[in-house]
């Protein structure tokens, strides 16, 4: 069982928490002509890193999403974020 | 009769005497006896027989290595299967029985068996039964598989608790090293929690009979107890470790006796150190699995623990200094040892229980065979939390190499199996100081096994995988370690090769002409010993094993005599009467349905309009204040993912009404896309599912009895899809027309604390219009007669909002939705699309049945219902192209019937909404 940090609640354990996806990817501008491969690369093309990563999760008891870094290799932890761009 | 009891000594309480029997005969051993050390007392030599040969076989280990005697253990009407003799303890009126034996381990019928191991080497299984059919000898194979036998009786309270605890660190292991360092640490003001497996603390100290630290081992032991203690140190005996899981999390079985379910430890530990000995290693030689070889530390082991000699003329067959510290212990024991080296061979173990040895050309009569071939650390807890090995060529042994995270070894497990060495490493690494460098290395030899030999050498003993079959796994290029262990089944018996791997590595390795790092070891995996699944069971059972979700008005239902049944996590009324009957009722009269668990999530902020706009399919940005709308929401793949409708209560205020089963998921849905791409200061999202109940009227009496509810709305002013405010006793409601029933419906939304009151006067009101409840069975009937569908029911992984009929938002909605551009991909414009359809026809549809055309599937049958308003069959199906084949035959396929049916629309009843607006 591994446990991750909430910015908002602290550590806890992930059975808590919700993958939500990579970090860092934009939803295209759907207004305008999006070809085939650029919307199956934003639905498909994950980077999968072996190692660092940041991803989004989420923390269900407190419905707030965040960023989290991790090893995708040993597991470890490297750290939270909160996911909104203006965070103290 | 060759091993017995010695005349004093052991930490068995002589003074108890127990009895029991083994395979029918009696016995009797003492308290503190495992059921192996009192058998050895009572000099009994065949305690099991192998798995395949079913060759005869004593004990080899005295404690969790030993992977010979298996037994069936019955007391007091109570059997457990599969108990290892060894670590048994044993119990007054104990019946024990051999496990793959019959009628008993020295006489067992299919001992003949190991004659014609010449047909059945590694392999042989997946050779021989593949043909022509495997089905032809699976039953007898199935038979003859497996070890103890199951009674089928439940053990009455056999429930483990389940401890959530953390500590600074967590020793694992009571020996000389664990001692020391959980010792150290306490005293340094550590949380410490010492644990071992064995009832007593000591570990390897009492077999080994030499001071400690100018102290007998015993005084020695209690010294360092009571100051652990003292310093606040916890301390858990009868408790292993079965495995480290991730970021320091450590799983202990806490042992509570015979027929008593284990306590589950989940423990944090914010270090570990893994105080976890070493193992005795076998050493490979012709008919090294008779029943009289035993290892050299178990054969100690029973001697200090027990008070029993493992035989009156011993060989000692070994490579390394241990067995002349032996020796005088076995003497003095009174038994007649002689030593010899293992370096020089070869040796052969004589007769079918043991006889004589013959080594290097000599002939020795012994009983009993005892083997040293070295040590091997213990290193499993290390490899479940990733740490790397190391071969150490002086001690020819795996150790522990690259440390995981906040995890040390110490002792014999790290490769020290110095004494005073163990000590001082081992508090060093309690207290965060350098480890000294251990003073008295150690030599052991690496021992090869003679590959150009005959004779059956044994590397498992319990699988009966032998040099030879290794041989063939070598010679066949299942030469991989891993493939070697599947292939031959080595390391896959019980005991998961604690004394067999490091033999098997050993021969594959010279057959390879490898060393043995370079030939690897298999996977540790936990748990390190077998656990009962029980373990992590716990509590976890009946209703706790997934909890349903409970009305407000479950008394209510309970009273009005209602079938209760699970539907999406919730407990609702299935039917109060008889469907059929309840449905005939709503739609002549009214029908009142408790529909509390429909979603009802609010929305809010001046982007909320914005916000849902994008969520869902359909246009909101147009829906006006009071009005509502029927959606869909989509994932980015254009997947239908929700249906439901939409209420706007004010310009900035929503009602987000999802599926019943689908609320928390679509809360999580809205939330993702709330946090992550849309500001979160401008919108917001509160799930109030759990604090409004809703109660449904539905039928041609249903604005009757609203009327009469004096609610302050007026039923002859309320168009289909709007929604007006409300009281009823002082408290606010909503009332919604809506319909999933095909008639006119009004929805009643009012605080929960309301619910049980308002149902009683809708109630009453409803019996006297000739209405009254009815339950989920019956909607369900009701909603497939109009043609509405169940998501995930009516639709599957691929159903576009399209495939449904709704097509419009798809060709003319111009805002950005989720999911918007996979609605225009190649797959979303195929022509062949699978779509919603009703099907006609004269008997009841089987619900999952395909449509074929010819041999081919093009459709599966959703709902198929009896509608009791039509009086004939009605379903629903998804058919390739569907939408332009109303009016076609088509031919139902279930269980090799095939059934007529025509293609319809998917509304039976009422297509044009005459009763749906009335």
């Amino acid at each position: 069982m591994q446990q991750f940090p909430c910015p908002f609640c602290g550590l806890r354990d992930e059975r808590e928490f919700h993958f939500a996806g990579e970090a860092g990817k934009t939803r295209p501008d759907t207004t305008k002509q999006i070809s085939a491969q650029d919307w199956a690369a934003y639905l498909y093309n994950h980077q999968n890193p072996k190692g660092e990563t940041r991803e989004v999760w989420i923390h269900t008891p407190c419905a707030e999403a965040f960023i989290l870094k991790r090893d995708t290799l040993t597991m470890a932890v490297l750290g939270s974020e909160q996911l909104r761009k203006d965070a103290p | 009769m060759s091993s017995f009891r010695t005349t004093s000594g052991g930490l068995i309480d002589r003074s108890k005497p127990l009895a029991f029997t083994f395979d029918g005969r009696s016995y009797s051993g003492f308290q503190g006896d495992t059921l192996a050390s009192a058998l050895l007392a009572n000099g009994v030599r065949v305690l099991g027989r192998s798995f395949k040969y079913h060759r005869p076989r004593g004990v080899w280990g005295a404690w969790f290595d030993d992977p010979n005697a298996i037994f069936d253990v019955t007391l007091n009407g109570v059997t457990i299967p599969n108990c290892p003799a060894t670590t048994t303890p044993l119990i007054d009126g104990m019946q024990a029985r051999a496990v793959n034996a019959f009628p008993s381990a020295k006489h067992d019928i299919k001992g003949l068996l190991d004659r014609f191991h010449a047909l059945m080497p590694a392999g042989f299984y997946y050779k021989t039964f593949i043909w022509p059919n495997w089905h032809l000898f699976e039953g007898m194979i199935r038979n003859m598989a497996g070890l103890g036998r199951l009674d089928g009786e439940l053990i009455k309270g056999y429930q483990s608790a389940q401890h959530h605890d953390r500590c600074d660190l967590l020793v694992v292991g009571g020996g000389g090293a664990g001692l020391a360092a959980a010792r150290a640490a306490a005293e340094a003001g550590q949380n410490v929690l010492l644990i071992d497996d064995h009832p007593e603390l000591g570990g390897g100290l009492f077999r080994r009979a030499l001071p400690v630290e100018g102290q007998a081992p015993a005084d020695w032991i209690t010294d360092q107890q009571s100051a652990i203690l003292a310093a606040g140190g916890r301390i858990l005996t009868n408790t292993t470790a079965f495995g480290v899981f991730d970021h320091n999390m450590v799983g202990l079985a806490q042992d509570h006796g015979f027929a008593i379910a284990p306590s589950l430890w989940r423990i944090r530990a914010r270090r570990i150190l893994m105080a976890t000995g070493a193992l005795e290693r076998p050493i490979t030689f012709a008919n090294n699995d008779r029943p009289g070889v035993m290892g050299l530390d178990g054969a100690l082991e029973y001697l200090a623990r027990y008070g029993v000699a493992a035989g009156r003329e011993i060989a000692l067959l070994s490579n390394n200094g241990f067995a002349n510290t032996a020796r005088p212990l076995l003497e003095n024991a009174g038994c007649k040892v002689q030593l010899l080296d293992a370096r020089q061979g070869p040796t052969t173990a004589r007769g079918k229980i043991l006889r004589a040895v013959d080594h290097n050309g000599q002939r020795i009569p012994s009983d009993t065979l005892l083997v040293s071939g070295g040590r091997t650390p213990v290193v499993h807890l290390w490899r479940h939390a990733g740490g790397k090995l190391d071969w150490d060529e002086t001690i020819s042994a795996f150790v522990p190499g690259k440390a995981p995270q906040n995890m040390n070894a110490a002792g014999a497990a790290n490769g020290t199996y110095d004494l005073n060495d163990a000590l001082h490493e081992a508090r060093a690494l309690a207290l965060g100081t350098p480890a000294p460098a251990p003073k008295t290395p150690m030599q052991i030899p690496l021992l090869q096994p003679d590959t150009d030999s005959k004779a059956r050498q044994w590397i498992d003993l319990q699988h009966d995988v032998t040099l030879k079959d290794i041989k063939l796994a070598a010679r066949e290029n299942y030469a991989s370690v891993e493939h070697l262990k599947r292939y031959t089944t080595l390391g896959m018996a019980s005991d998961q090769g604690k004394t067999a791997n490091m033999a098997g590595l050993a021969a594959m390795a010279q057959l390879q002409g490898q060393s043995i790092p370079e030939t690897g070891t298999t996977t540790f995996r936990p748990p390190f010993v077998p656990v009962p699944l029980e373990l992590y069971h716990g509590a976890r059972r009946g209703q706790l094993f997934n909890p349903l979700k409970r009305l407000p008005l479950e008394n209510h239902h309970r009273n009005a005599g209602a079938a209760l049944g699970e539907y999406g996590g919730w407990l609702r009324p299935s039917w109060y009467t008889d469907t059929s009957a309840e449905i005939r009722m709503a739609r002549a009269s009214v029908g009142l349905l408790d529909a509390s668990p429909l979603g009802k999530i609010e929305v809010m902020g001046p982007d909320a309009e914005k916000f849902l706009n994008f969520i869902y399919y359909n246009t909101i940005a147009t829906l006006k204040p009071g009005h509502i709308r029927y959606g869909f929401m989509l994932t980015e793949g254009g997947i239908v993912f929700d249906d439901g409708v939409v209420a706007r209560l004010d310009r900035n205020r929503f009602v987000v009404s999802c599926s019943s089963s689908h609320v928390a998921a679509v809360a999580a849905h809205l939330e993702s896309w709330r946090q992550d791409g849309h500001d979160p200061d401008r919108v917001f999202i509160h799930d109030t599912t759990a604090n409004w109940a809703t109660i449904t009227l539905t039928g041609p009496k249903a604005p009757t009895v609203i009327q009469a509810l004096e609610l302050g709305v007026n039923p002859a002013n309320f168009p289909h899809m709007t929604w007006q405010a409300g009281r009823f006793n002082n408290t606010p409601l909503r009332v919604s027309r809506v319909s999933f029933t095909g008639d006119a419906s009004f929805e009643i939304t009012l605080p929960v604390t309301q619910a049980g009151a308002f149902w009683g006067a809708a109630h009453t009101l409803a019996q006297q219009q000739g209405g009254g409840p009815i339950g989920i069975e019956a909607v369900s009937v009701m909603r497939a007669e109009k043609g509405f569908i169940i998501i995930g029911k009516d639709t599957d992984g691929e159903t576009m909002p399209h495939d449904l009929g709704f097509a419009i938002p798809r060709l003319k909605k111009t805002a950005a939705f989720v999911g918007d551009r996979s609605l225009h991909s190649d797959t979303a414009n195929r022509p062949d699309r699978r779509q919603l359809v009703g099907l006609s026809s004269n008997t009841l549809l089987p619900t999952g049945a395909h449509l074929v055309a010819g041999k081919r599937s093009i459709g599966t049958v959703t709902s198929s219902y009896h509608s009791p308003t039509l009086n004939q069959p009605i379903a629903l199906a998804l058919l390739d192209n569907g939408a332009a084949r109303h009016g076609e035959n088509v031919t139902v396929w279930h269980m090799d019937s095939e059934t007529p049916a025509t293609v319809t629309a998917p509304c039976f009843l009422d297509p044009l909404g005459d009763r749906l607006h009335a």
